[in-house]
């Protein structure tokens, strides 16, 4: 450790949550700082830019009330810093590491920088694990796997929230009962009611003993916005590969933090690309998403279920675009089937889950679950395409197996996609089954004779 | 020392840290550095390179986390263009993308990291005598790996002269010297196992010549639709989702390249993991031998730092150019090309330059060139015949193909793979639009296919694109008037495109049966299709109704026969062609009987 530096009254100008200074003093790029004013609050902050006359600094608070003479900056010497230990477990803090709970500080037993490092990719092992999560578009369609990113595009006004917090619910392994999943929960710039309606389902379940709550509300700094993930990351990170816990880090919303971002890059002056997010936005997501995952070294993991809420429901627009290229697939979410009160209502056909090859089939779910997902998925996009010829033309304009592709859709819809309750990865697929025996055998080319033989025609000659 | 493209420089050059940011920063200076320079900068070397020189500074981008960085800290100049190290060790390897190997790094990218050295030693048998003349890129020696292909020990290409020595066959290092070259300017070269080449200069070649011959991917819709030649240049695009990885991946696994170079720029860490995990379990079903024995691995992951991710399409480049010239036909997977433009226009923003389209910088297209020329067909120094084909993916932002990298990257590339969204939806993969794509290798193809036994190849594919071009029309007629009013001639095209899509078309790259497919298969495929095309259309023709072929019992198990007819029983679809004619004989005969 080295002793504190001082630099007072070498604030040149403030703009934003940005403090520039002269440069009085040797530090490095990254590093924390600590501003104060005269009355004795402190603010946090980080080195953003240097160089051989200025230092700007960015302040993680509101910078009201600063002033250029009576500003007194102390540097830290090091990068952001969280002090983790074991018991971060059921404590609930903001958007910046401090506690918030009226409990007692964390005792720290490693201190760890909040940017973390790259994973190297061969320390990497191949996520294979299925979760089961009880929602059968998820499950049987998408499946998703222990150290997979996986985000839910929504829209304003959709149940995304409700979703999520099944997911925390039901999220499990198959078979042995093998420990909980340990939650993670990072609420970046959300209103007061949904971080709190998540803090209390997580209470009602039982469940916050082994959940670690990051609340960064909308009417934080949004530079405290950028940093919310990174501390809730950071302990994820601990829990995962120091303690070798499973975990599950659910991250709503990210929109709010590319909002920051792109507000904290305008002040910085930096040149906009496209609807003037910052160029490096992509890199920027990637240092956060590519910490989930799992290392061949332990046995944890780290799961990432990322929420953001598409802009006018634009799938195309940056956010969503450049989140789908660094996430092993996406789950979206449709107004149109909410509106249909399906729930949940997860748009099937542009939702995909990467890594669903590597945890599903012989040896990791059933044998068969791969073609039957195949098989929905070229059936329901069939009748979907039917569905437009069918506003035109009328049903009755139809052949008679185009007839039955409609029939199938809806059903598709409501009894598949729609469900009240949790159904294990067997009762949806069972579902599924169910609705392609309506199909004839001719159409069913993605499921092999066998296939047909023992699920399809036995059933239907009953 | 690496014993080329060292610029005789008794100092070395060095220089202050004035100004960070990111991954960029200037240092005050009055010593020569040159453009291209490697530079090692603060307390922990990380490595950089000059890209700016101005009178009193100079402008490196710094291919490591810079973190801890302060103004003051020394930047020093090696004197050598930022160069990698090519040798036998490479393949089976993966390495970050300056070529050092991620296998030996910790569980998080550390800074400042050095390659370490290699112990490993091969097994070398020299080709040549002291006293003997050697030209450059001439054959000292080979080593012979057991059971793996040999690899060439060749002179540099900068290299010429008299050999003073040779060492006998033996077990050596990558670094120990193996000979010993008197140049024509009478300097002594010292030549071992290993050398280094700057990562920009693209190694020189006799001369180039036209591509030729197929680079075969297994993939029906790319051998026999858009093919690929040997030393040609595709790309790839499509939006998140539509099966770009999956697809170079396939590629990588099944094509018959000798050499596979796969860049991860830019992409998922699990991704790596799955490639890393994956291939060495598979093997390469022209050979027998294990897939990670032609495989390297250049692995930029998209949290690594961003200006290793602009070298890193360099980095994959030399080292197949280093194979390339060793007579071999090398593929090189890049994926994706996007991410690594974005690197660029990251770099850009942060030094102030002027933006262009979409903040790109204006030299985008001059460096999208610079990185597919390097493509090729060639005759090496030594007079073998070798070939580099490049292999691109795409990621165009909301998958809008007018964007400037998809645009730029179409002037240079001589097959397009566009992919489709719609079809990516419906699990159809690989999801390639055989509408929006195209390929202008035919006719250096054509040859090919004829020695093949299949001299219709040119015709029949034409005829498959007009049959799924006049479907997408039908099909939007069919909107208006649906689909039963239409004559029963344009009900065939529906059904016979239906069929090559789903038969042909369609190929699942997890499928045990189907995920590599044989020239033969493709042919004998390709044949009973067109068979197929004109049998019914004789009989609808002859007044059979379309419904009545639809519901024939062998239609299912020609729609499923990429699943079903396996690489080693081809002789199935002589059984199924000749049940095809039976049923549709029924079917005919049928009609006929009622008339009469």
């Amino acid at each position: 450790m080295r002793a504190d530096i001082y630099a007072s009254a070498t604030a040149t100008r403030i703009e934003g949550p940005l403090l520039f200074l002269k440069r009085t003093v040797n530090v490095g790029l990254n590093e924390a700082v600590a501003v104060d004013d005269n009355t004795g609050h402190t603010r946090l902050g980080r080195i953003t830019a240097l160089d051989n006359e200025h230092i700007t600094v960015e302040v993680l608070e509101s910078t009201a009330g600063l002033s250029l003479e009576e500003t007194t900056v102390r540097f830290l010497g090091k990068p952001l810093e969280f002090a983790v230990g074991p018991d971060v477990l059921g404590r609930v803090f903001d958007g910046v590491g401090r506690v918030i709970d009226g409990g007692p500080p964390v005792s720290a037993s490693q201190h760890l920088r909040i940017d973390g490092l790259s994973i190297n990719p061969a320390a990497r092992t191949m996520p294979t694990d299925f979760i089961e999560t009880g929602i059968t578009t998820i499950d049987l369609m998408n499946s998703l796997v222990r150290g997979q990113k996986l985000p839910i595009f929504s829209g304003a006004g959709l149940p995304h929230d409700e979703l999520a917090i099944q997911i925390a619910r039901q999220a499990r392994l198959r078979g042995d009962g093998e420990e909980e999943f340990v939650l993670v929960f990072a609420a970046i710039g959300v209103p007061f009611e949904s971080a709190e309606r998540f803090r209390r389902a997580m209470q009602d379940s039982g469940a916050l003993e082994h959940t670690v709550l990051f609340l960064n509300l909308a009417s934080d700094s949004s530079t405290q916005r950028l940093l919310c993930p990174r501390y809730a990351l950071t302990v994820a990170e601990y829990l995962a590969f120091t303690e070798g816990k499973h975990v599950l880090i659910i991250m709503t919303d990210m929109t709010n933090y590319c909002e920051a971002l792109r507000e904290v890059s305008a002040s910085h002056g930096e040149i906009p690309s496209r609807k003037g997010f910052p160029g490096f936005m992509y890199s920027d997501l990637a240092t956060l998403y590519e910490r989930a995952g799992s290392l061949s070294d332990t046995e944890g993991s780290l799961t990432q279920v990322p929420i953001l809420t598409m802009p006018s429901d634009d799938i195309t627009h940056p956010i969503p675009d450049l989140t789908g290229y660094i996430t092993e697939g996406q789950i979206v979410l449709d107004r149109e089937l909410d509106r249909a009160d399906i729930y949940p209502p997860i748009k099937v056909l542009p939702s995909l889950s990467r890594l669903m090859k590597d945890g599903t089939g012989a040896g990791y779910t059933h044998e068969d679950h791969p073609d039957l997902a195949n098989q929905l998925y070229a059936a329901y996009a069939q009748a979907r395409h039917l569905r437009v010829l069918a506003s035109v033309v009328g049903r009755e304009g139809l052949s008679k197996t185009d007839q039955t592709y409609l029939e199938f859709g809806d059903r598709f819809e409501q009894e598949l996609v729609q469900q009240s309750s949790a159904r294990t990865l067997e009762q949806s697929m069972e579902v599924g089954w169910q609705l392609l025996r309506e199909l004839p055998d001719s159409e069913l080319t993605r499921l092999s004779d066998a296939q047909i033989k023992q699920y399809i025609s036995v059933d239907r000659n009953k | 020392m690496p014993q080329c493209m060292t610029w005789m420089k008794l100092t070395m050059a060095d220089a202050r840290i004035s100004w960070i940011s990111g991954p960029v920063l200037r240092a005050a200076t009055d010593s020569g550095f040159r453009i291209s320079e490697s530079v090692l900068v603060g307390e922990n070397r990380l490595l950089g390179e000059v890209i700016r020189i101005d009178a009193s500074s100079i402008t490196v981008q710094v291919y490591e986390d810079t973190s801890g960085l302060k103004p003051g800290d020394p930047v020093a100049g090696t004197g050598n263009e930022l160069s990698v190290r090519l040798g036998p060790g490479l393949l089976g390897n993966i390495y970050d993308g300056l070529l050092r190997p991620l296998s030996t790094q910790d569980r998080h990218i550390r800074q400042g990291y050095e390659t370490p050295v290699s112990n490993k030693r091969f097994p070398f048998i020299p080709d040549v005598e002291p006293g003997q003349q050697v030209s450059a890129g001439h054959v000292i020696g080979h080593v012979d790996l057991k059971d793996a292909r040999s690899l060439l020990c060749q002179t540099p290409p900068d290299c010429q002269g008299q050999v003073i020595s040779v060492v006998e066959t033996g077990e050596y290092t990558e670094d120990e010297i193996i000979c010993e070259i008197a140049g024509d300017d009478d300097i002594t070269r010292n030549i071992s196992l290993g050398q280094q080449w700057p990562v920009r200069r693209p190694r020189p070649v006799r001369e180039r010549i036209p591509p030729e011959g197929p680079m075969l991917t297994g993939q029906r819709v790319l051998d026999s639709i858009f093919p690929l030649s040997c030393g040609g240049r595709a790309a790839m695009p499509g939006g998140f989702g539509t099966g770009k990885t999956v697809l170079q991946e396939t590629l990588a696994k099944w094509c018959d390249a000798d050499i596979i170079i796969y860049v991860g720029c830019g992409e998922r860490g699990n991704e790596m993991a799955g490639v890393l995990h994956e291939f060495p379990t598979l093997d390469d079903p022209l050979t027998g031998r294990p897939l990670m024995e032609r495989t390297v691995i250049i692995a930029n992951t998209s949290n690594m730092p961003v200006a290793a991710r602009e070298a890193s399409i360099y980095t994959a480049v030399t080292v197949g150019e280093y194979f390339r010239d060793q007579g071999m036909r090398v593929a090189l997977m890049a994926d994706s090309t996007s991410r690594w433009a974005e690197s660029l226009r990251e770099i850009s923003g942060r030094l102030g330059e002027l933006p262009s389209e979409a903040g790109y910088p204006a030299y985008i297209s001059s460096r999208l060139a610079d990185f597919y020329e390097r493509a090729a067909h060639v005759r090496t120094l030594d007079g073998r015949l070798g070939s580099l084909s490049i292999i691109g993916a795409v990621s165009p932002p909301s998958a809008d193909f007018s964007e400037p990298v998809t645009t730029h990257t179409k002037r240079y590339v001589r097959s397009f793979w566009a992919l489709d969204p719609e079809r990516a939806h419906a699990r159809f993969y690989p999801a390639i639009n055989p509408l929006i794509s195209y390929t202008q290798d035919i006719e250096i193809l054509q040859d090919y296919w004829k020695q093949q036994g299949h001299p219709q190849w040119a015709e029949q594919r034409r005829r498959f694109l007009t049959l799924l071009e006049e479907q997408a029309r039908l099909e939007r007629m069919a909107r208006i008037v649906g689909k039963d009013a239409l004559p029963p001639r344009q009900r065939h095209v529906l059904m016979c495109a239906e069929l090559i899509n789903d038969a042909f078309l369609r190929q699942s790259a997890y499928s045990e049966n189907d995920r590599f497919c044989s020239p033969e298969r493709q042919i004998a495929m390709m044949q009973i299709i067109t068979h197929f095309i004109e049998q019914t259309e004789a009989a609808i023709a002859a007044g059979v109704d379309v419904d009545r072929i639809t519901d024939m019992k062998v239609m299912r198990r020609l729609h499923r026969m990429n699943e079903g007819i396996s690489e080693n029983e081809l002789d199935r679809f002589q059984l199924l062609q000749n049940s095809l004619d039976a049923e549709l004989g029924l079917v005919t005969r049928g009609v006929d009987g009622s008339a009469g």
